[in-house]
């Protein structure tokens, strides 16, 4: 029969459809793993909600409980438990790792334009925090560009949320 | 709350499924590339709000969500007048970005108090992206405030914009709107009539019959 810890291993070998580098269960998406005889009941906390991955995640998802023998129940859970605060520290390290600006914590009050406008972000490359916001927007809505005034290289800084 | 909340949850859905259509008529043609980035990105989050509110009034129905996107009849779709308007034209568009995040910034903060559960925990994960949408609407208001020709283009659009725009609320909601309205503005707007929901601009026509083609050339279900 399988485990509850199995199938967290399984999940997370399973990398993120649009950034590989990081896994699902480092994106902290994964919100519960139940086991109730055959079946495999996972709580699936979606990240930004018109992301086309989430649908990819979730078929991968059940691929992975599939292969270890049992049967998928993958939740999709349309509550406010995911933010980027899930994102595992070994999660945003592979991020920066791989050049992308991994997301800020989250502070108390909401993001405001002047936070966005700080040198509190760090570029990936250099780790100068010389970086101004070249667009809120990304190549996908989890991610801004900004552009690092010390190394002249643009990169992908995670909004945070 | 009195009213059926499947009722609350498609006029907010309508609202969202219809101005991130409109948004998203920028892409590939914004006046340049940042905001074409930006705008396609917000049509992405609105349809995404949309999708995710359609399938909370859709358990209620009895439904599905695309059911609900694509296949009622015209008259009953609640989305307000201002998100039905087809303005490709830059002050306008701002000027309707704007508007419509400071109404929703009012709406959503309601619903994150409401004593339904899901309802709240929805409106509190659609505003951790709502944010990132107002924030891009305030920068462009400071921007085109900052120079007299984006003053005037932006007060002319905001002047045509305004009925529409009181009526994406109602009562007190309306009230803190156009408050937070008029204490950004270095301008005046008049008082006026709002343009309810039930009111359907002819341009609403066109864009569901465009939107719903595929859906209607497969009726039995298209999948991509």
């Amino acid at each position: 029969m399988v485990t509850v810890e199995a199938v967290w291993e399984a999940l997370a070998e399973i990398p993120d459809p649009e950034i590989p580098v990081i896994s699902l269960v480092d994106l902290g998406v994964v919100k519960s793993v139940e086991i109730e005889g055959d079946r495999v009941r996972v709580e699936f906390t979606p990240t930004f909600m018109g992301c086309p991955a989430l649908e990819a995640m979730k078929l991968q998802m059940e691929g992975a409980i599939t292969a270890l023998g049992a049967e998928p129940h993958v939740d999709v859970i349309l509550d406010d438990s995911w933010s980027t605060d899930r994102i595992t520290a070994e999660g945003r390290e592979k991020l920066r790792v791989a050049g992308f600006g991994p997301p800020t914590p989250r502070a108390a009050g909401p993001t405001t334009l002047v936070q966005l406008q700080s040198k509190a972000f760090r570029c990936p490359y250099c780790g100068s925090t010389e970086t101004r916001l070249d667009n809120i927007f990304g190549p996908t809505p989890c991610r801004s560009v900004r552009y690092c005034e010390s190394c002249r290289q643009p990169f992908e800084q995670f909004k945070t949320i | 709350m009195t009213r059926p909340r499947a009722d609350l949850l498609l006029e907010l859905a309508d609202d969202e499924l219809i101005l991130g259509w409109r948004d998203s008529e920028w892409t590939g043609i914004a006046p340049f590339l940042e905001e074409d980035v930006a705008f396609s990105s917000i049509a992405q989050n609105e349809i995404g709000h949309a999708r995710a509110l359609y399938e909370l009034a859709a358990r209620d129905l009895g439904t599905d969500a695309d059911a609900l996107a694509f296949d009622r009849p015209i008259a009953e779709y609640r989305c307000a007048p201002l998100v039905q308007l087809r303005r490709l034209e830059w002050a306008r568009t701002i000027a309707r970005h704007w508007l419509y995040e400071t109404a929703d910034a009012v709406r959503i903060e309601a619903l994150k108090d409401s004593d339904d559960v899901e309802v709240a925990g929805l409106a509190g994960k659609i505003e951790r992206e709502e944010t990132y949408h107002r924030l891009h609407a305030e920068m462009w208001i400071e921007r085109l405030l900052a120079a007299p020709e984006g003053r005037t283009r932006l007060e002319e659009a905001l002047l045509e914009l305004w009925p529409y725009a009181l009526g994406v609320l109602e009562g007190e909601l309306r009230e803190t709107f156009a408050a937070r309205v008029r204490e950004r503005l270095p301008f005046g707007l008049p008082e006026v009539e709002a343009i309810p929901r039930d009111r359907h601009e002819p341009e609403l026509a066109e864009l569901l019959d465009e939107m719903t083609i595929v859906r209607r050339s497969a009726p039995v279900g298209a999948q991509w």
